[in-house]
Parts: structure tokens; sequence; C-alpha cells
């Protein structure tokens, strides 16, 4: 599903390069739970930047459901972040000012879905996260784990193929925590690719398969 | 992204900062009202003074003593130019033999001490004939405009404005009294009801005499102008050859005369003040413009603080120009409403001032209100593209990792 071919980013900082991603080369396949550990600064959001082609690379090649992504624009890569690829935050990212079954409907808005369509897949998706009941309520109104299971939501809304998460779990307790991953591991199991960021080792110790990153480097890939 | 959501959304952001909102709407409608008001102080006094001109009628012709011409290259009689003549009595008499003239009018103005009982102020005086009434549009209050005055009879009388009535008679019934004006009397036969100006002098404050009694007064043959009337508009052009014709042969072939055409006088008024108001509409264009600036500085601002957003909304899918669509949407809401906000302020504001001035017509122009909406879309379009442009091109990693 996903193959990563000699991929580098590299970034200017005064008169230093400093290689976030060194030659990664790597292959995802469909439905897979991989998790990526690695400290600070060794290359763990980057790469999912760029799995999630928020970010392009320097050089090498990113194969998504078979599409080069190296020679596309802004506009296809928009168009393949709306449809193929569901993004989960640490900090949720939802837009205050909107209720809950709003911020879920953002991407279908983007997209131009009609308002009745929009409404029936927002409240599919707030039933998938149990939150049918808080659709009304504005971010502000929410706990911790609501507000990630809104971002959830939000993300599966549009039936994309990859979830990409940045430590979800990274604002919030142990019990919401518990909540949230058991969530994305049913999606997962639901036919999901799952590729999650995170510093917990029993996070990712859950996965399927964990690769470790050292200064852009893999330098652990493992199955669980 | 559909019309309605891009709405919606732009919407939505203005309702979350009302505070900004607010300052921007104001800003915006501060702009539209100084236009609405400044155009209709314009056409106002436009409307005043070509109104003015329209109650004397358009079909007035004024004679003037002189000329302006260019002078020498002829020898030594001409270095001079031409010295003009007085225009005199005889003159105007001269003139009631053109065909298609309807009234004529001589006058002598100046100022001297009326005195009754006792009493005395410092009065301006209009001397002319009865015909003066109709070519001001005049009305009496009470009385009798110079009975028995002809352009070649001058029997003593003269009528009064309200001011010298009361001022000099009090209670007194004017009518009948003689009134001692300079080294001259006149008995009072009416008082002029129309209030207002006449050339440049206030009808309340005047004494109105005979011709002839005051060129004798003030001891001066010439006249001030002549004003003729003609039947007939279409006959102007006409009527104005034969007085300069006629006036030129009693001056021994020198044309040291000015004819104006009242309507002449009242297109260049209509023209200055159309000019006036255009000039005043853009200085206060000028604020909108500095509302479209302010309005981009906020939306700078603002994207900076929504970077989050910007970038949220570029991983779920939004295209750039979609982003600028938002932001465009968003100053063009602000600078749209403003400017429907100002049109109400200032057309209200310029129905109040009608009640509190009802002299003056406030009449804002309906062109005011096209070009200063127009001005306020623009502005906000043209400012909203700097904001608009710069949220687009964010990069989605950067803005996420922004202000949370």
């Amino acid at each position: 599903m996903i193959q990563l071919e000699n991929l580098c980013r590299h970034f200017e900082v005064g008169n230093q390069i400093v290689r976030a991603l060194d030659e990664v080369t790597l292959e995802i396949n469909k439905k897979e739970y991989l998790s990526i550990m690695g400290v600070s600064g060794s290359g763990k959001s980057t790469l999912l930047n760029i799995l999630g082609l928020l970010d392009t690379p320097t050089s090498g090649d990113y194969v998504l459901s078979g599409i080069n992504t190296s020679k596309m624009n802004d506009d296809e890569m928009a168009h393949i972040r709306s449809t193929k690829i569901g993004f989960i935050f640490q900090s949720f990212h939802l837009i205050p000012r909107l209720t809950a079954a709003e911020n879920v409907e953002i991407p279908m808005v983007l997209s131009g879905l009609n308002s009745k369509e929009r409404k029936e897949r927002a409240d599919n998706a707030l039933a998938r996260v149990s939150l049918t009941d808080r659709a009304d309520h504005r971010p502000e109104q929410l706990s911790g784990g609501q507000r990630q299971r809104v971002a959830i939501a939000r993300s599966i809304v549009m039936e994309p193929d990859v979830l990409l998460a940045d430590e979800p779990t990274g604002n919030l307790d142990s019990a919401s925590s518990k909540e949230i991953i058991k969530l994305i591991e049913e999606l997962n199991k639901g036919g999901l690719t799952l590729m999650l960021v995170t510093h917990d080792v029993e996070m990712g110790s859950r996965s399927d398969r964990l690769i470790e990153l050292l200064d852009g480097k893999i330098i652990n890939d493992k199955k669980n | 992204m559909r019309f309605y959501d891009l709405i919606f959304l732009a919407f939505s952001t203005l309702v979350r900062y009302p505070l900004r909102t607010l300052m921007l709407l104001i800003a915006t409608s501060i702009g539209v009202m100084a236009v609405i008001l400044l155009t209709a102080v314009g056409e106002g006094a436009r409307d005043y003074i070509t109104g003015q001109f329209k109650d004397m009628g358009t079909n007035l012709l004024f004679v003037v003593p002189g000329k302006n011409e260019t002078s020498g290259g002829m020898g030594p009689v001409d270095l001079a130019g031409v010295a003009p003549r007085d225009l005199t009595v005889e003159d105007a008499i001269s003139l009631r033999r053109i065909e298609g003239v309807k009234n004529i009018a001589p006058i002598v103005i100046g100022e001297t001490p009326a005195q009754f009982n006792g009493l005395e102020r410092s009065v301006p005086i209009i001397g002319t004939t009865p015909s003066f009434l109709a070519v001001r549009n005049w009305e009496m209050e009470v009385g009798n405009f110079l009975p028995g005055v002809t352009l070649d009879r001058s029997p003593p009388v003269c009528v009064i404005g309200k001011e010298v009535e009361s001022e000099l008679f009090g209670k007194n019934n004017a009518i009948g009294q003689w009134l001692r004006v300079g080294d001259r009397r006149c008995r009072v036969t009416g008082i002029i009801g129309t209030e207002g100006r006449a050339i440049g002098i206030d009808t309340q404050k005047i004494v109105v005499m005979p011709v002839s009694l005051a060129t004798a007064l003030f001891n001066r043959p010439s006249l001030f102008r002549i004003a003729v009337q003609a039947s007939n508009t279409w006959e102007m052009d006409q009527i104005k050859k034969d007085i300069i014709r006629i006036i030129k042969k009693r001056h021994q072939g020198k044309e040291d005369i000015t004819v104006i055409r009242q309507d002449a006088v009242m297109q260049s008024f209509d023209n200055i003040f159309n000019v006036l108001t255009m000039a005043l509409a853009s200085i206060a264009s000028i604020s909108l413009f500095v509302a479209g600036i302010l309005i981009m500085n906020v939306m700078l601002v603002a994207v900076s603080q929504r970077q989050s957003e910007i970038g949220l909304l570029k991983a779920i899918g939004a295209k750039n120009k979609q982003i600028s669509y938002l932001f465009m949407t968003e100053a063009i809401i602000l600078s749209g409403t403003g400017a429907i906000l100002g049109l109400v302020f200032g057309h209200t504001i310029t129905q109040v001032l009608k009640l509190a001035f009802p002299t003056f017509n406030f009449l804002p122009p309906l062109w005011a209100s096209f070009v200063s909406i127009i001005v306020a879309l623009v502005s906000g379009i043209v400012f909203g593209l700097l904001p608009a442009r710069r949220a687009s091109k964010l990069d989605p990693v950067i803005a996420l990792s922004g202000n949370k």
C-alpha cells in the first residue's frame, strides 16, 4: 500500500544541513498497524508529515496506493489528503467556534458534499466514537477524551485508507488514553491502515509492527 | 466547497471574534457614511444655490457695464482697452423695443441711513422699477410695490423689508409713513414678504425705491446692472444680440457691456457644485481605503492567529484557493456589511439633518450610495488579497505547529 524508497528530507538551518530523514526505505501493507517510535528529533513527525502529504521529501520516492506522489502539485496532494488520509493530532485541532458535528463535517464541506449527505455521514462517524449525544457541543464544552474522539470522527468521515495519528494520547489522562487507543485499534480492525507516532513503549508494543528511528534512519523494524 | 458553506464558515469566524468584527464594521461604515453625508452637503448646497437662481427664473439676462477683452496693437486709443460708459436709465428705456422682452428692471444699489421718528439705521438701498417684483418673483406682505413708478417716472415712494419695519416703525403702521432715506424722503407703500437674499442683500433689511430716486440719492447716474426678462427661453440668444447691438449703438459704437444669461450662470454654479460634490466624495472615499487597510492589517494578524486552523484545513484536504476564498469572503462580508451599515447610518443622519435644518435640503445623490458601496467592496477585496494569499501559502506543517 505504501512504499518509501530512499526517502530523504533535509532542512537547511543556517549553514548546516539537518538530515531529518536519511535514506528511509519502508513498505507498509494495507490494514497494517504500525507504530513509529524514537527520541525527540529522530524524524518521527517528519516521516508522518511526508506520509500524510503535508511535506515533500528532498529526494526519494513515496508511492501511495500505486501512485507516485513525488511529482504531485499542491492541489493533487490536497485531494489525496482529503480522500485517502485521515489525521489525528495530539492537540486535537478542532475549530473552537464550530460544534462537534460541524467539526466532523469540515472535510466534507471542503469536498463539496451536500448537507444531507454530510449530516448522515457525520452522525454515523459520531456514533462510531460514541458521541451522538454531544453532536451540538462546542469543543470547549467537551473533555479532552471527547475532543479527541471528535477528531477521530472527523478523520474517518471521508472513509480514508490510511489513518495517521501523531501522539494521539499525548494530552490525555490514562483512562482517556486507553479509550482512544481502543477506538483507533478498532478502526484498524475495520480495515484502516494505521500509523501511530508515539513515545509510549506500551502503546508501541500493541501494534503489529514497530519501527524505531534515530537521526533520520530506521534503526529497528520489528513485528510484534 | 459550496458557496453557502463558504459564507457560513466566514460568518462563523466573524461572529467568533465580535469585537474585532465590530471595529472593522465601524471603520468601513464611517467611510461610507462620510461619503453619503459629504455628498449630501455638496448636493444640498448645489440645490440651494441653483434654487435661488431658479426662483428668479431662468429666462433672465443681466446687462453689466464693462467688457473683458484684450487691448493694444491698434494704436494709442485702444491701449487701455474699451473704457466703459455708464449704463443709464436711458439705456434701459432703449431696450424696451426689443421683441420678446417681458420686463426690464434697471438696478442701482447703495447704502445710506434711514430715519423715522428719531430712529436711524443704515440700510441697503435698491433702486429699480415695479418690474423687479416679477423679475425676482417676490411677494409683498402688505401694500404695493412702487406704485406709479415707471422707467420714466419716479414718485417718492418706497417699500421696506420686515426688519426695517420692525426696527424703525415698531408697532406703528409703516404704510403711508414718510421715511427719510439719506437726504430724500419717500412714502412707504408696502412691506416685502419674501425672505432670503437678493443680489447678496438680505431682503428683510432693505429699502427699495424708484431707480431715478436712487440715482439722485447717490448722485450717480450709472446703473449697477439691468435685468431683462425674456418672454421665452428660446428667444434669449436673439435678445442678447439685440441688447448688445442697441447699447453699442448708443455708446458710440463701443461694445462696453457684458450680457450674462441667468441660465448660463446657473449652469456654471451647477457645474462648480457638481465638481465640489465629487471632490468631497473623493476625499471621503479616502476613509474607505483607510478602512480597507485596517481590514488588511487585522486579517494579517488573524492569519497569524489562525495558523493552526489553516494548517488543519490543509491537512484535511483544503486546497490553497479554498483557504484564499475563505479569507476573501471574510473581507468581502466585512466591507459589504460595513458599507450597508454606513448607508443606513448616512441616510438616517441625512434625514435628521433635514429635520434640524429645513431650509437646507440635504440630498445624498444616488450615485454616492452606489459608488461608496463599490469602493468599499473593491477596497475590501483588494486589501483582503494579501492576507488571503498569505494564508493560502502557509506551509501546513509550520501552520499545524503554530498556536494551538
